[in-house]
């Protein structure tokens, strides 16, 4: 039932998360297995793109969570990605040891420089894997509740909440740019060399970062799903197309939308954690509202209100910056911005949309869903017509 | 010592010998002159030039006895080393900084052979007597500039007995106050030395609420060092009070940075305030219209590069025309689709100002620009030693205030402002009025967005000119209209000061990047207190 609840009914989703699962047995095979002269050999390179894409897939996601399914935009859910990403750095930094540059056993390189002689409190504890995944999940987690109980309670809704929460990462951003906060100013924290043991440029090391990765997206998937089609989904559903009417059958709005703020932030900590390690480095940059608001164009290129369409849109978008990027990078800004007007013109159900427009819907309720998705604030004037 | 003293006797005995040798009798008859001791001026240059050292200083005294105006040029010029001497024509040269020289007695330029100019010799003794003798000179100048520069010089350099003299008896004749005050101040200073602890608290008393450095400076270090007690502490008072006044001072400092920050922000939010507050869209471009304006300013600098006072007077109405055009493309071309979904219009707007960005960076290349300030809006309005207001800071703030008037009664008393409002108000009820509602829009945006290319105007004036400009500016402009409240254009006047001075308030104790901080974290929790701002809307257009 429960299977048939939350993979059956979401063709999509079951194709998105098989191709998935294909590519993360494809992937290490290609990788280790076969010779590096064979044309389908993947070069660690590759892998590592692939996983860094995994972990865009999962940020994606948890923005469709919020912004699809409670029409909450957060233009700051970079900030909670880089936070998660910070708290793995940590770990990773202090796990150089006496390795680093001033070969100082105890403190990371930057703090050396900076005539530091003893660790920051909020550094203790890193040294142990498990207290670092804690932080991963809480530090965001924390934020976030914070956060969206003082913005929540004042009903500050729309747009504003997007102003407000670019305003936090834009802050992050700045205060993490100081050396004084003791997280590297701006360098961030990079030079790592192992994490659990392994060291981390090894090819096998980057294939199971890898499947974590992948792994991590599929597992976040069945439980975003779950949680969309539980009762308490089918409420915050409702508070994204008729807020007030909501309220006024008697639910607390605000605790449903903290709850999935909350937890989307956790997503998006959790996604930031299994970036660190692939790409080797986490700096203040990661906090920029750029990066914030580009990775909303991720799920509104895929399609917003359906999760897997998330996936999709980030694989797009990140594929499309990668070749721009290598092969003429001052036109890729313009593909951008023609994709951000592109897609809320003409495309508002996104790429996957698109597949929607061609194969024509199953049924006729799940066509007006679907409307109501793409555009909340028309459906809700639909429903308020239809009184 | 000695083997100069050798060189220096054979030198002058050789030219001796020479001298008898060729049997000139009129260049004999011209060392003679010299060393007789002429009163006239050309005759105590010529002196000047060849006397020893130490007969240099009297001469000097001479001639600036002679309240001659030529004296002050050529005792400056000796002062630093640009006062040269050709021995064989005889001519005394001043040599100005492109190397020219000049003749001394004539000030004429010399058009012959300099190849024989030798540079005057002066040791540092003489310099400092050269240096006071100079503000002497000065000070009994006609010209008020240079007195009361002289007696900064004096200020800085401290008073000898000689200057003290001079300084009290010119003190008395002074009309100009300023020029008095530094030479009480000067005089006061002097007599802190003095034995006599009578004199030495009459001088610390004057010192009291004088803000030049060096008052504070000696104050301070005789309240410490003082023998005698009384002086201490009086010497502790004044300083105590002086402390008072320059706190004022800063304070006021701060307010002024604080309403010019508040100025700049106020020009970059108040575009915003009516596209976002009137229309209720929300324009991420909003930044790259002012990049837009600012560059304007920078293309017509470059068209008129000799016109640079009028070239910014151009700039204004153009960079409003611009911007305004782009803006009416954009609500045209994009914004009109996507209205009453203002969350796409976010990100259809961003995607445009992307595309500004990269095309800016592809027309004008990544590098910055620097648009060169007209010369009625550089250097600074000093008040005194503490407080200096820079014109163009100062000018902006003026401007800000005009453009938000001028707003202001566009939208109050003309029949575009009325048609705004109507169909900001009720846009169905407008159109059934018969107000071509899509037109307005149109105009307001272009409005909004003109405004906003005026707003980069003004920052080419305090910044260098980048595809980056307005993006720094974007996310402050948006915290100005949510903390002054949506639709309120004083609202956003009071937000973009209020938020301009907290900022420079907060910056001396948490650094400028903190201070940042620290105010969007005050806003967040502001907007708890007032999520609709400060001055919120009322009425049936407050509900959407």
């Amino acid at each position: 039932m429960l299977i048939k609840r939350l993979l059956l009914n979401d063709r999509g989703g079951a194709i998105v998360l098989a191709l998935i699962a294909l590519m993360m047995i494809i992937v290490p095979i290609s990788n280790l297995v076969l010779p590096t002269s064979s044309p389908l050999h993947l070069s660690t390179f590759t892998v590592t793109l692939l996983g860094k894409f995994l972990c865009y897939a999962l940020l994606a996601l948890s923005v469709d969570l919020i912004w699809g399914y409670c029409g909450i935009l957060s233009l700051g859910q970079g900030a909670f990605f880089s936070l998660g990403g910070y708290a793995m750095g940590m770990y990773l930094m202090r796990q150089i040891g006496a390795r680093g540059q001033y070969g100082n056993p105890e403190l990371p390189d930057f703090m050396v420089f900076l005539n530091w002689d003893h660790l920051p409190w909020y550094w203790l504890g890193f040294d142990s894997f498990g207290f670092a995944l804690l932080m991963v999940v809480l530090v965001p987690g924390l934020l976030a509740f914070v956060f969206g109980w003082l913005t929540f309670r004042s009903r500050v809704t729309g747009v504003y909440f997007s102003i407000i929460t670019q305003a936090l990462t834009y802050a992050l951003m700045l205060a993490f740019f100081r050396n004084e906060m003791g997280f590297g100013g701006n360098n961030g924290l990079t030079d790592f060399k192992d994490i659990i043991g392994h060291p981390i440029s090894a090819d096998s090391t980057r294939i199971a970062l890898f499947l974590c990765s992948g792994a991590a997206l599929m597992i976040a998937y069945i439980v975003c799903r779950y949680i969309v089609t539980s009762r308490f989904g089918r409420i915050v559903i409702s508070i994204r197309d008729a807020e007030s009417r909501t309220r006024f059958c008697g639910y607390k709005v605000e605790s449903y939308k903290l709850w999935i703020f909350v937890f989307s932030s956790v997503l998006a900590g959790i996604a930031g954690a299994l970036y660190v390690p692939q790409v080797g480095i986490i700096n203040p940059g990661e906090f920029s509202p750029l990066n914030s608001i580009e990775l909303v164009v991720w799920v509104a290129t895929g399609g917003r209100g359906t999760l897997f369409g998330a996936i999709v849109g980030a694989f797009t978008v990140n594929y499309g910056k990668t070749l721009f990027t290598s092969y003429s990078p001052e036109t890729w800004l313009f593909a951008l911005g023609a994709l951000f007007v592109i897609v809320t013109l003409v495309l508002p159900k996104g790429l996957v949309g698109l597949f929607g427009r061609v194969k024509k819907s199953e049924s006729a309720h799940e066509a007006i869903d679907n409307e109501n998705l793409a555009t909340p604030e028309i459906g809700a004037a639909k429903i308020a017509e239809e009184k | 010592m000695m083997t100069i003293f050798i060189s220096r006797f054979l030198k002058h005995f050789i030219v001796a010998s020479l001298l008898i040798c060729t049997g000139v009798t009129n260049s004999f008859a011209q060392t003679e002159e010299v060393s007789a001791t002429p009163t006239d001026f050309s005759g105590l240059v010529l002196q000047l030039a060849t006397g020893s050292l130490s007969e240099r200083a009297e001469t000097v005294k001479k001639l600036a006895a002679l309240k001659d105006n030529r004296s002050t040029v050529i005792i400056t010029a000796l002062e630093q080393g640009n006062l040269y001497f050709d021995s064989i024509t005889n001519k005394v040269g001043i040599k100005d900084e492109s190397g020219n020289f000049s003749d001394a007695i004539t000030l004429s330029a010399v058009s012959s052979d300099i190849s024989n100019f030798k540079k005057i010799p002066v040791n540092n003794s003489l310099r400092n007597q050269l240096r006071s003798l100079l503000s002497q000179l000065n000070l009994s100048s006609e010209d008020e500039a240079i007195r009361l520069s002289a007696v900064k010089r004096l200020l800085a350099d401290g008073l000898d007995e000689d200057s003290a003299v001079i300084i009290e008896k010119q003190s008395a004749s002074e009309k100009n106050k300023t020029i008095k005050s530094a030479m009480t101040i000067a005089l006061a200073l002097y007599q802190l030395k003095n034995t006599d602890e009578k004199i030495r608290i009459k001088a610390v008393d004057q010192l009291r609420g004088s803000l030049e450095p060096e008052a504070r400076s000696a104050l301070t270090e005789t309240s410490t060092t003082d023998e005698s007690e009384a002086v201490r502490n009086t010497a502790i008072s004044a300083l105590k009070s002086i402390e008072n006044t320059v706190t004022y001072y800063r304070f006021s400092e701060s307010i002024f940075f604080g309403l010019s920050l508040g100025s700049v922000l106020l020009l970059s939010a108040i575009g915003l305030a009516i596209t976002f507050g009137v229309m209720g869209v929300i324009n991420m471009a909003h930044g790259e219209l002012m990049m837009i304006g600012a560059y304007t300013t920078w293309v017509i600098q470059q068209i008129f590069p000799n016109q640079i006072a009028y070239s910014l007077l151009i700039a204004i109405p153009t960079a409003f025309l611009v911007a305004g055009a782009v803006g009416v493309v954009i609500e045209r071309g994009v914004i009109r689709f996507l209205y009453g979904r203002p969350l796409e219009t976010l990100l259809a707007t961003f995607g445009l100002s992307l595309i500004l960005q990269q095309a800016a960076r592809s027309i004008f290349t990544p590098l910055n620009r620097a648009v060169s300030l007209p010369e009625w809006m550089s250097g600074s309005m000093v008040i005194n030693p503490v407080l200096s207001i820079t014109y163009n800071r100062l000018y902006i703030l003026i401007f800000g205030i005009l453009v938000f008037v001028l707003l202001q009664l566009i939208l109050k008393k003309t029949s575009l402002g009325l048609k705004v409002r109507a169909v900001s108000q009720n846009r169905t009820m407008a159109r059934a009025v018969g107000v071509r509602a899509s037109w307005v829009d149109a105009l307001t945006f272009g409005l909004g967005s003109g405004i906003a290319g005026i707003a980069g105007v003004a920052l080419s004036q305090l910044t260098n000119v980048g595809p980056n400009l307005g993006q720094a500016y974007l996310i402050d402009s948006f915290m100005v209209v949510v903390f002054g409240g949506v639709g309120n254009l004083w609202g956003t006047l009071v937000g973009a000061m209020g938020l301009g001075i907290i900022n420079k308030f907060l910056e001396p104790y948490a650094g400028a990047v903190l201070a940042k901080v620290l105010v969007l974290v005050l806003l967040i929790l502001f907007i708890q207190k007032k999520p609709k701002g400060m001055f919120p809307q009322k009425g049936r257009a407050a509900a959407d």
